[in-house]
């Protein structure tokens, strides 16, 4: 293709937005709805994602075993454990360090206070293994299986840490998908509907190229590059509002609920966006190709 | 050349259009095509255009097989047609120059070769100067003399012309022929569909009369038609 070519495409195809301003206004109104929608769910989705994996990181559940079981039977059990597939690391706590880490928890600046057991380790039978999984879906089937080993004695995990916010990602991803689904088919038939008007603006234009001899691709290049020109639109607008917003609603929530920046940790906007932006144009001017160019394909003859 | 052999159609409502037409026109020929509405004028307007397929017969053009041609061909041929109709169907919102101009960006001719070829088919037609205005500041004859430029700037090898004297006054009818003649003496087989006597007699050219679908004459000059 020659560049004047495209540059004739692109100025017909600009100078067709021009012609049917308001359906293309509207058509662009719509996708910016839908993509800034999808980037909120994308935000918060990628966001809670972020919080269950540094949850998997961070909850893991710590098992304790019975009174008088040997060291080397408890590494045995440390063994069939690491054997798991779902485990991700499975570290050995001692007694001795149990005490040690209880220790420098509990009697920091009153170390004289804990000299009393020196000989006499009072977390003697409290060796543990904490247990970290590759997925914190697992944690259920993995407790279960821990219940059956009769030489364990109790398992510490949180259930609520885990499953909420499991459930909570896979409850958001399913409503985002299901609006974003409804916001694309509108946004689809609204493009349709403009291009069919701009096609019809253009009926003795398009006769014309057509009895002259201006292939198909010709003829319905600027169709392709309208809807493609709004999808883009349409795409940017939301895009650049969300950019702002991310980082003020971010800063607010660091601000207002710093006591919860434990639980809370948000991915900062320079790693988030460039994956939103991509996703987002690929929506966007995706939407506006595939709209334009089916129905150009169904509605004008060439 | 055009060969038409054994040409028929018949539209999807029943109507025969065109039955066993045979047509042969030579290169450089100025032919008239003559007949009443409903004679299977415009059908074979379209047929040669490729609008529309015939129900069976063959059409050739310039060795090209029309009957036989993929679609994808077909830009490419009507690029070796210029063609002209009666309502001039010119884009209102361009100017003189813009219109012609247009007739070459839609196929992708570089914009240099652009600027030679439509100052020049502009003086062949006489209207250099009036290139900056629109349609609507022009005559009839003036935006059919925009027409024909359109439809020569491809340098097509045939022009047809679809009644293209049908919304003008005698004077500016015959100017447009005058016109055509000028093209035709320049190598370009012309082809006028008319149903006006009075051009066709004083053309003098070879007249084909078409009546109810048939070739009812195509014996030389003049025509047997009767336009009452």
């Amino acid at each position: 293709m020659r560049i004047s070519t495209f540059f004739y495409c692109l100025k017909e195809g600009i100078k067709n937005i021009g012609r049917n301003i308001w359906f293309s206004l509207a058509s662009a109104a719509i996708i910016s709805a839908c993509i800034f929608l999808f980037c909120l769910f994308f935000a918060l989705t990628a966001n809670v994602q972020y919080m269950v994996r540094m949850a998997e990181s961070t909850v893991g559940i710590t098992v304790f075993f019975d009174e008088g079981i040997s060291e080397a039977e408890i590494l045995a059990i440390g063994d069939s454990i690491r054997e798991r597939s779902e485990v991700k690391e499975a570290r050995y706590i001692s007694a001795e360090e149990a005490w040690e880490n209880f220790q420098k928890e509990y009697f920091k600046g009153m170390e004289e206070l804990a000299e009393g057991f020196a000989d006499d380790n009072p977390l003697a039978d409290s060796a543990s293994y904490e247990i970290y999984l590759k997925s914190i879906d697992d944690q259920a089937g993995m407790v279960e299986w821990l219940d059956t080993i009769p030489e364990i004695r109790k398992i510490n995990y949180s259930s609520d840490t885990a499953s909420g916010l499991s459930n909570f990602n896979r409850m958001l991803g399913l409503l985002s998908a299901v609006i974003i689904i409804i916001l694309l088919a509108v946004a689809a038939f609204l493009i349709s509907n403009t291009i069919m008007t701009a096609a019809a603006f253009r009926r003795d234009e398009n006769k014309i190229m057509r009895l002259i001899g201006a292939t198909g691709f010709m003829i319905r290049a600027p169709f392709v590059v309208e809807g493609i020109v709004i999808g883009f639109v349409g795409a940017a607008i939301p895009l650049i509002s969300v950019y702002f917003l991310y980082r003020s609603a971010v800063a607010y929530m660091m601000e207002k609920f710093g006591i919860l920046s434990n639980l809370m940790e948000f991915i900062p906007i320079q790693e988030i966006f460039p994956e939103m932006v991509a996703v987002a144009m690929m929506l966007g001017v995706g939407i506006g190709f595939v709209g334009s160019f089916f129905t150009i394909r169904r509605h004008l003859k060439v | 050349m055009i060969e038409i052999t054994d040409l028929n159609k018949v539209y999807k409502a029943g109507t025969r259009a065109l039955k066993n037409v045979n047509i042969t026109i030579e290169d450089g020929e100025f032919v008239f095509i003559m007949g009443r509405s409903g004679s299977g004028k415009s059908t074979l307007m379209k047929l040669l255009l490729k609008e529309t397929e015939p129900t069976s017969g063959r059409i050739i053009v310039n060795d090209m097989d029309l009957t036989r041609m993929p679609r994808r061909y077909v830009p490419k041929y009507r690029r070796r047609l210029g063609v002209v109709f009666q309502d001039f169907r010119l884009l209102k919102d361009k100017t003189v120059y813009e219109n012609v101009a247009f007739a070459q960006r839609v196929i992708g001719v570089p914009i240099r070769t652009i600027r030679e070829n439509v100052p020049e088919m502009l003086r062949l037609v006489g209207l250099s100067s009036k290139y900056k205005s629109y349609p609507n500041e022009l005559s009839g004859g003036e935006q059919q003399r925009v027409a024909i430029a359109r439809a020569l700037v491809n340098s097509p090898e045939i022009l047809l012309a679809d009644e293209p004297t049908g919304n003008l006054d005698a004077h500016n009818s015959m100017e447009i022929m005058g016109l055509l003649e000028k093209i035709n003496d320049r190598g370009t087989t012309v082809i006028v569909v008319t149903h006006s006597q009075e051009i066709v007699s004083q053309m003098g050219r070879r007249v084909i009369t078409l009546d109810r679908g048939i070739v009812l004459d195509d014996s030389g000059e003049g025509g047997i038609y009767d336009e009452n």
